[in-house]
């Protein structure tokens, strides 16, 4: 724990300090002090020639490479069918991919790097919630829209003060929201009533997720009996799983990632656990699978943005073009990076000539009713999309569609 | 019942815990190094018995010999290139040389294989025994029993053993020794590999246990295995052992109060505490046995 908090209180420091070299890099070059910060002019950068840069800040290698990696291949579909279409207006899409190596500092300098030296006219965002924060000062500073696949902190978008960060987008709904279809999965579909939260206590991701499923379960007239918590990179689950047991929960609730989780799933069936356990996105990675074990899994439900057997001909069609291009199935975080650049491209048409970072960023703002495959989405005034949820359950390690909700 | 099912939880991670440190203790015992680059081994072995398990089909008691030969390799080589010129410098300088050897090794295997976690094979059925509401895990018994059988092993070798004669003789006066003929530098180098393939036995068995490797896996419990060792005293082997099962307990308590957030810190509280009221920790004695 020490040693994973310093690192953190590194990073950011990291982080702190390359955004503050950025920014004295900046007003240096505007000299007369025209310039509001962006080193490219007023609007952003723009798409000069017969190409439109889009740069993908991703989580390639690290921690968390299982979601990078699958949104960097959603993405890649997505362009290739886009060029192979002719383009938008005309241009090519040119993705221009950044590896963070699942860190905050890292992401905070790939941003930096895709604005100023790619000269890239909009970015896709890191997967994690806590690397696209970092990111996003660097985006409203550069007059860059970045739009996160899958981060679904409420602080991306929305600052604590209630103003909007307004280069910021997302493809994904939020976490309160998923906590509350959690939540009323367990009670409606279960009939849960005395249920235990186990969370991830060094992610704002879980932490969220865990407040809007206790608040809904107590709406719903369910007592939480115990609320426990772990840190990122704990490896022995046993002691604190006892303890829950020995609440005789009949639910368990477990916001987090999969690295931790599967952990947590194999040794909660081992002490005897036979309840059924619940998640949300970020147990969605086939090294969940892996290290909880097929057995293990089976009566865990997981809430997430879409499902690959949803017989929705839009999702379908989509599933059979990726597994054309990757010989596998394609993942909820494969569907968000596809979307993710369906969502730019749409904007950047309804943008016009005109291919600037500010012009993309009203555009994105007004999306309505966009047929993607992760669900039809208007983007709230919040810039989040208001879109459904599915709720997915594991049947020997393989994900089946349960159901979806509707916000 | 729950209290008897915590201190089974707590002894399946305080015998891992005492793998490592006993390792480190001998290191300790005989050259006076704290070394650093022993979590590291450990994860070295972690790695070694996925790949003999994963990719080469072995089963579990070839891997685990695999992964100790290998390892005990590796801590020679690592001996004889980093700390054995440094043996007549300040132990700062021995000290830093370890942390350099440490992020050396971490930072090649990422730059190999990346950082993302690996998950174990499953070798053994999951089956558990439940005495009285309380469920074993069948897999935890057999895996303690290892540990157990490697500890005696080591005892075996130490007290009854020509190079274990020779190993304490090392540890009471180097130079002595040598004028008594015995080779030292050969002894350092036993040391060394005996202490690795330790680590890198415990590695194999934490892959096993707990499912999850990556690189910067030794990192924690190479720091906890320093406790443990400090903890029963360091340089002496039972201590090595009581101070992993102590601490492995302790945590596990610690978290069963309620205070899971705390139980990386209780390890380092103890840490603290015994130096101030105890330094020569639970087995110490004034003139005391080393190795």
């Amino acid at each position: 724990m020490k040693h994973y908090k310093l690192k953190k209180f590194a990073s950011i420091f990291l982080a702190t300090s390359v955004l503050a070299g950025a920014l004295a890099g900046c007003g240096a070059d505007s000299g007369g002090g025209s310039s509001n910060g962006g080193s490219s002019g007023g609007s952003g950068n723009s798409a000069d020639g017969d190409t439109i840069k889009i740069g993908a800040n991703l989580e390639l290698s690290g921690g968390v490479a299982s979601y990078g990696l699958s949104i960097a291949d959603g993405a890649t579909l997505a362009i290739d069918e886009i060029n192979a279409a002719g383009g938008i207006n005309g241009k090519k899409i040119e993705l221009i991919k950044v590896d963070n190596k699942s860190e905050n500092a890292e992401a905070a300098s790939a941003a930096i790097r895709l604005a100023e030296q790619e000269k890239v006219v909009a970015m896709i965002g890191p997967a994690t919630s806590g690397n696209t924060v970092a990111t996003v000062q660097i985006a409203n500073q550069h007059k860059v829209p970045v739009v996160t696949a899958s981060g679904t902190a409420p602080n991306i978008t929305e600052n604590d003060d209630g103003s909007i960060n307004e280069y910021a987008f997302r493809t994904c709904f939020i976490d309160p929201f998923q906590g509350t279809v959690a939540a009323n999965f367990a009670t409606n579909e279960l009939g849960a009533k005395n249920v235990a939260i186990y969370a991830d206590n060094a992610s704002d991701y879980a932490k969220g997720l865990a407040a809007s499923f206790k608040e809904t379960i107590e709406a719903n007239g369910g007592n939480v009996v115990i609320e426990q918590a772990y840190v990122a990179k704990d490896v022995d689950f046993k002691s604190t799983l006892t303890n829950i047991k020995g609440k005789n929960p009949d639910f368990i609730f477990i916001p987090g990632y999969y690295e931790e989780v599967g952990l947590i799933v194999k040794q909660a069936r081992e002490l005897g656990i036979t309840v059924p356990l619940m998640g949300a996105d970020g147990w969605d990675s086939p090294t969940l699978v892996e290290l909880a074990g097929n057995e293990a899994l089976n009566d865990t439900y997981i809430t997430n943005h879409y499902s690959s057997e949803d017989p929705d001909p839009t999702i379908q069609k989509f599933v059979e073009a990726f597994k054309g291009k990757y010989n596998q199935s394609p993942n909820a975080f494969h569907a968000l990076g596809y979307d993710t650049v369906y969502y730019l491209k749409d904007a950047i048409e309804r943008a016009g000539d005109n291919v600037t970072g500010e012009a993309i960023k009203n555009a994105l703002a007004e999306t309505k009713d966009l047929s993607l495959v992760t669900g039809k989405f208007t983007v709230d005034e919040k810039h989040n999309p208001v879109k459904s949820a599915t709720v997915l359950e594991f049947k020997d390690g393989n994900q089946v569609f349960n159901s979806k909700v509707n916000p | 019942m729950e209290w008897i099912q915590q201190i089974v939880n707590g002894i399946s991670l305080g015998s891992i815990y005492a793998l490592i440190a006993l390792g480190y203790t001998m290191v300790y015992g005989i050259i006076k190094l704290i070394n650093f680059a022993h979590g590291d081994v450990f994860m070295l072995g972690a790695f070694i018995g996925f790949f003999a398990i994963a990719r080469w089909d072995m089963h579990f008691i070839p891997a685990l010999l695999m992964a100790m030969i290998l390892c005990a390799v590796i801590g020679v080589i690592i001996e004889r290139v980093a700390y054995k010129r440094l043996r007549n410098a300040t132990r700062i300088a021995a000290l830093i040389t370890a942390i350099g050897v440490s992020l050396l090794i971490e930072y090649t295997v990422i730059f190999f294989r990346g950082a993302s976690p690996e998950a174990y094979p499953t070798i053994f059925e999951r089956s558990t025994l439940n005495i009285f509401g309380v469920q074993i895990d069948t897999k935890s018994i057999f895996i303690l029993g290892v540990s157990i059988v490697l500890m005696l092993l080591l005892q075996f070798i130490v007290h009854r053993t020509k190079i274990g004669k020779a190993m304490r003789a090392v540890s009471h006066d180097a130079d002595a020794a040598r004028l008594m003929g015995i080779n030292v530098d050969n002894t350092i180098s036993a040391t060394f590999a005996i202490g690795s393939a330790l680590a890198g036995a415990a590695g194999v068995i934490f892959g096993i246990y707990y499912t999850r490797i990556e690189p910067l896996m030794g990192v924690l419990p190479g720091l906890k295995a320093f406790v443990a060792a400090v903890l029963g005293g360091i340089g002496i082997i039972p201590g090595a052992m009581a101070g992993g099962l102590v601490l492995g307990v302790v945590e596990t308590i610690v978290s069963a109060l309620g205070f899971s957030m705390w139980r990386d810190a209780a390890a380092f509280i103890i840490l603290i505490l015994i130096l101030i009221l105890r330094p020569a920790g639970i087995f110490g004695k004034n003139a005391r046995e080393k190795v």
